[in-house]
Order: structure tokens, then sequence, then C-alpha cells
């Protein structure tokens, strides 16, 4: 279970207080106006921002002492998820190694998450090369790679068309079913919380509250998120 | 991303504030020692403060003539398209890689007494232009930095939005209306920082005061240490000079610092994507045109006739030259070694830092720009001396002084791209855990391979030109080539000086290109 407790984020005029627990293995959805703090609650919650109080947790563990590269979880952002001068496997043996000294046995794990995510062939390409689906697989295949029991989706996929972006959230619920991960995503679009979220938190006027169900949460959005939504 | 109370990633700041450490202390470490020498041991004579007076004046004219001459110019190349311009720009920064005493040889064969400009004088029953003095100072120092000088102003030209000019154009403004709502605006904002660049690198420059200066009239405050350290072996009267001297150039860089950051010498970036209008009127066409070709006439003369003279003497070099290029190589690859690796952790440093830390670390490291390398010099020859015989050292001082003397211009090169990249990948770095030497191998070296050559090239051929600290110490068994350059030009023996100084032109820039170009090299995404 991840655990909010207490949480104040703070920076220049901006201030977002959190108190929430997710669920292990649930599929979490982040909703809220631009600007609200949601990719600034999976900052803190990475280790990118240290909050001004309150504590982030994993299973009852204080994550603060944790930089973020030792952190039980990864992050895809929202671009720049992966080195333009690596190959696509050595961008994914980042995720085994940070020194890149692969054994063959990392090898062979890297060609069966590359053939997962639908890249077989693609490993010694430069991301440059790769359509912006595949690099988002490619994002993908590594945090699958990573083996982290959290999973942080700051819109990663933003820039792809709809039928594309749809395409990989199904493959994020795929990934996150077979392997127990919780995610949590940050979303422009209820379409994208409908499709695979069962849960959302709503980030709104300073607040991040308690994830609701999703489906109850858009069919009868309280007024912020009425107003947010055009309804 | 929103700025806030970020972790601090600890791995990447620590080497770069030892690198900082390190500076500071090679800066300010001869203070200490001079001062504690310098007790009393020689006063300072009235001599001494007009060197004083002079560092500041020939730094001052300098900086005021190449600035003011250098806005012309800049118009002219900023609002003027012609075959050959893109060459010209770029051959604008070579003065600052070409070895200052091959420029100064290449003056003289210009403008000298036995010079061409001198003996058409002559022939004509004119008295010779006065080449030495204030004179002759003031003309190097043009040649050097008016190139500078105009690149900086012309980058000026091209931060202005292409906007300005459409809206002036809509408007249809005439040239002069354009001049005063949109140019001189941005001179006014940029000509200071042009200015003072250039004063704070006259302050310290020592070559063309040694050649060009002398006597009770033309003596700076470097010139003063050369010939207390040199003719009247008064070490103590060395120590109070270089007190002086160091004091004026860290008060300098320091009140500097505080006006304008230094500006970065970095590959010509883009320059205009859209021209100003171009006046169409005949006579401002000739102006330009004769701006432009007096530019590029004062620049390309002294090289070219230093250059022909000296090839034709390049065969005949003896086995000493040639020794003496070898050590000169050596010293110029590892004071670039060590200037880059020591700018690209400081940098790093700097990029990690919170903002304002950072800043002041920048600032700290921009100081190394006011020592001069005869300050460095009389401090190295003092520590030095209780354990050793200074002049066995002389070369392992040489790379050191020459390393910091590049250290600031390699961090200047190096810093926009290192906070790029933290930009860019600081986080996903993170978050992978890249850190430490797996994130210098796989990720800072590859993706800063470009900006790391230049640094490296420019520090290898700033290093090789140098003629510094070596004249303290000058030990004919292990001269540099600029310092037996300087040697043969001393002893009249002009063929052979400018036969080395044709060598040595060949690897400054043999040694720039060479780095350049592996940076250049197989680049990809």
């Amino acid at each position: 279970m991840l655990t909010l407790d207490g949480l104040v984020v703070e920076q220049e005029g901006f201030r977002l207080e959190a108190g929430l627990a997710v669920p292990e293995g649930a599929i979490c959805a982040l909703l809220g106006p631009s600007g609200a703090g949601k990719s600034t609650l999976l900052s803190v919650i990475a280790g990118f921002v240290a909050p001004a109080a309150g504590r982030v947790s994993w299973q009852g563990r204080d994550l603060a002492p944790l930089p973020p590269g030792r952190r039980p979880l990864s992050i895809l952002f929202q671009d720049q998820n992966l080195f333009p001068h690596l190959t696509v496997a050595q961008n994914l043996g980042l995720g085994l190694r940070p020194d890149l000294r692969l054994s063959p046995a990392d090898h062979a794990r890297i060609d069966e998450a590359l053939a997962r995510t639908g890249l077989a062939g693609l490993g010694p390409r430069k991301p440059g090369t790769l359509s912006g689906g595949q690099q988002g697989r490619v994002a993908l295949a590594r945090a699958l790679l990573r083996r982290r029991p959290l999973l942080l989706l700051d819109e990663p996929f933003s820039a792809l068309g709809p039928g594309l972006k749809a395409e990989m959230l199904d493959l994020v619920r795929g990934i996150a079913a077979e392997t127990g991960t919780t995610v949590l995503m940050v979303s422009h679009d209820p379409a994208d919380a409908r499709r695979i979220a069962p849960l959302t938190i709503l980030v709104a006027e300073g607040r991040a509250l308690p994830p609701a169900p999703t489906a109850a949460l858009l069919d009868h959005p309280p007024p912020v998120l009425a107003a947010y939504l055009g309804k | 991303m929103a700025r806030g109370p970020v972790a601090i990633d600890r791995g990447a700041i620590w080497p770069g504030l030892a690198v900082l450490a390190l500076v500071l202390a090679l800066v300010l470490g001869p203070l200490a020692l001079v001062l504690a020498q310098a007790g009393g041991a020689g006063a300072i004579t009235a001599a001494d403060w007009a060197a004083v007076r002079f560092t500041l004046w020939q730094a001052a004219l300098s900086a005021g003539l190449s600035t003011v001459l250098a806005v012309p110019v800049a118009r002219a190349l900023a609002r003027r398209r012609f075959a050959g311009r893109a060459a010209l720009v770029t051959a604008l920064g070579a003065p600052f890689i070409l070895p200052v005493i091959v420029a100064v040889l290449g003056l003289l064969a210009l403008f000298g007494r036995a010079g061409i400009l001198g003996r058409a004088l002559t022939a004509l029953g004119l008295p010779p232009v006065p080449i030495y003095g204030l004179q002759g100072v003031l003309v190097a120092h043009l040649f050097l930095n008016l190139p500078l000088a105009v690149r900086m102003i012309l980058n000026g030209w091209a931060a202005i939005p292409p906007e300005r000019f459409r809206l002036a154009a809509a408007l249809g403004l005439a040239p002069r209306d354009v001049a005063r709502l949109i140019e001189r605006p941005m001179l006014r904002a940029t000509l200071p920082g042009v200015a003072l660049s250039i004063f704070l690198v006259c302050l310290t420059s020592f070559t063309v005061i040694l050649i060009m200066g002398g006597g009770p009239r033309a003596t700076s405050l470097g010139l003063a240490i050369y010939q207390a350290f040199r003719l009247e072996f008064a070490l103590g009267h060395a120590a109070s000079l270089a007190a002086l001297q160091l004091a004026l150039g860290l008060a300098a860089t320091g009140a500097g610092l505080m006006v304008l950051r230094p500006a970065a010498f970095g590959a010509g970036r883009g320059l205009a994507s859209l021209a100003p209008p171009a006046d169409p009127k005949w006579l401002a066409r000739i102006a330009d045109a004769l701006a432009i070709a007096l530019l590029a006439l004062f620049l390309a003369l002294p090289v070219g006739l230093a250059a022909l003279a000296g090839l034709a003497h390049l065969p005949g070099l003896e086995a000493e030259v040639l020794r003496a290029g070898a050590r000169s190589m050596v010293i110029a690859l590892a004071a670039s070694a060590l200037a880059t690796a020591g700018a690209l952790l400081a940098g790093q440093a700097i990029a990690h830092l919170p903002a304002r830390s950072g800043r002041l670390a920048d600032a700290a490291a921009m100081l190394a720009l006011g020592v001069s390398p005869l300050v460095i010099g009389t401090g190295a020859f003092l520590a030095i001396r209780p354990f050793a015989d200074p002049v066995r050292l002389a070369l392992p001082v040489t790379l050191l002084a020459n390393a910091l003397m590049a250290f600031p211009f390699a961090l200047r090169i190096l810093a926009p791209d290192l906070a790029a990249l933290r930009a860019d990948y600081g986080r996903l770095s993170q978050s992978l855990g890249l850190t430490g030497r797996a994130r210098l191998r796989l990720v800072t070296l590859p993706r800063l391979r470009r900006p790391l050559a230049f640094a490296a090239g420019l520090s290898a051929a700033l290093s090789m030109g140098d003629l510094g600290v070596i004249t303290l110490f000058s030990d004919p068994a292990q001269a540099t080539l600029p310092a037996l350059l300087y040697q043969r030009m001393g002893q009249y023996r002009m063929d052979e000086a400018y036969g080395i100084s044709a060598l040595l032109m060949g690897l400054s820039f043999g040694l720039f290109w060479a780095f350049d170009r592996m940076g250049r090299k197989d680049a990809d995404a």
C-alpha cells in the first residue's frame, strides 16, 4: 500500500496537501485542472521534490531516506524517457544495471522484455529512429525489467494520437495485471481514467483527495471536477 | 519543471566542489605566499604606481577602442549578406586561439620599421608608424580583441527577435528609426559587458606589453614583475608587485562579475535568422563594405605576413626548435586535459547546486580570469624555493598555470550544455539510479562530446601559445616554443623567429582543429 501521510508540498505560490492511501495492485488515475499539482505530487513520491511536511511510505516503510533510483518505483516522464545516444537495448539495460555491465542472462531478459512489448528485433536501433508509440513501449519495457512494485506515469503518452494512446494504456494494464504492479497515472483525459483506472484521485484546490471509484466520480462529479470537465 | 526544495544529487556535486576549492587555492594561495614574503621586503615605489596607472589606462583604452570600433563592423555584418560572410564570422574566433606572440610578430611585420607599411612610408619620405609603446600595445590589443567584440555585438543583433524588424518594416520605419527604437537599446545593454570583458582580458595581458611596451611610460604590472624577477633579482619587490596585480585583477573581476556574466566565447551559435533592414543608400553600403573590408584586412594581413615569412623557414628549423615544440605539445595536451576535466566536474556541481549557491560557485570559478600568469609564477617560485630549485620545476608550473587560465573558458563553454543535460536527463538518470562514474561514462561524456572537444581544443591552443610563467624561469634547456620564439626575436634572428612562429601557429590551430573534429565525428542524435 502506498501511503501519503499528512503530506504538505510547498513551492513558490503553491501549496498541496495530501493524506491518502492507494491499495497494492490498484491502477489509480490522478485527475484535476492543470496547475493543481498532479505532476508535483508524482515528483514528491518519486523523490525529486522534498515535501515540506508529512511522509510518503510504501508497505509501511518511509521513503524519505531513499534517493529516486532506490525507491521501489519506476517513473515515466512526459518526455525524455530515453537516452537518444544509447541503443534501445542499452536503454533497457539501464533498468537492470545502471552501469550497463550486462551478462548474457541480462541480454536474454532484455530480448524477452522487447518481445513482450512488441518491439522484438529493435534492440540495436537508436530511439530517434523509432515512432513515438514505439518509444513509449521502450520506456514501458524498461519499467517491466526494473520490476519495481510501483509505476508512476506522468502523462508519458500525451503526445500520441487517441488510438495509439489507448493501445499503450492497454499494455500498461496488461503488464500491471501480470506483475501486480500498483500504477499511479496523471491524466488530462477522463477517458484514460475510465479505460484502465478503477480508482481516481482528484487533485484540486490545494488538496489531493483519497482515491474514489472512477465511474461514480465521473458520473456524479463534485463542482470543481464538473467545472474542469465542462459539465 | 516547478522549482522547489529539490532533493540534491550529492554525488554530482562534491568532486566539482573539490575542483573549485583547488582553483580558489591556486588563485588565492600565491597571494598569501606573496604577502608573507612581501612584508616590507619591497616597498612600492613611484614607478610601481606608474605601472598600476599604465595597466589600468591601457586596459581601459583597449576596451573602449575595441568596443567603439566593433559597432559599425558588427552592424555591417548584421545587415549585409555576401559571399564569404559565414567564413569571416568564423574567422573572427581565430585571434582567440592564435598565439599572442605570433600576432605580435605579424603586427611588427606589417607596421614595424622593417615591415611592409614602414618601408612604404620610408620610401615616401614619411616617418614610420610608432608601433612600440602605448600605440603598439593598443594596436595589438585591438587585433586580439576587436574580433571578439564584433562577435559579441553580432550576437546581440542576432538576439533581437526577427518580429521586431518585421514590424518595423511593416510600419515603414527608416533605418534611422530602426536604429533608435530597436538597435540602440540592444547596444546599450550589450556594450558594457563587451567593454568590461575586454578590460579584464587586457588587465592581465603580458606578452603584448612585454614586446610592444617597456620603458617608464609603457610598463604594466606584469612587466614590472618580470623585470623585478629577471633584471633586478629582487624577489621581495616582485612579490609586492604580484600582490598589487592580484588585488587589481580580483577586484576588477569581482566588480565585473557583479555587473555581467562573462561572455561565452562558445561556438558561433545561430546568427540572425532575419537580417535587420539593409540601408539601401549607396553611402551606407560603401561605409558597410569599408568597415568589413578594413576589419578583414586588419586581421588577415599580419597573420598572412607572418605565415608567409615563416613557411619558407620551416624546413630549416633546428632540432632545438622541434624539441621545444614537442615540450609545448605535451604541456598543452596535459593542461587541456586538466582544464577540461576540472571544468566538467565544476560545471556539473554548478548545474546541480541550488540556483543561488550555483551562481556563487560559478563566480568563484570565474575569479581565475583575474589571475595573471606572472602572479602564479611568482607564487610558485616562492612556494617551491624552500624545497627545490624552482627552475627545474618550470614546466610543471607552466602546465598548472596554463590549465588554471584555460579553466574559466572551458567552464563557460561547458556550463550551458551541462545545465541543459541536467534539465533534460537529470531526473531520468536519477530515477534509474544512474550516478557517479556510470553516469559520466554513459550519459555525460557521450552527450557532451562536442562541447568537451571544443573546450579541450581551445584549452590546448591557449596553452600552446602561452608565453607567461615560462619567461620567469626560462632556461634554454627547457624552453617552450613561445619562449624560444621570444628568445629569437630578442636576438634579432628574425628568419628563425618567423619559422618558429609558423610552426607555433600550425600547432595551435592544428590542436584546436583536431579536437574539434573529434567532437564532430559520428555525432548522432
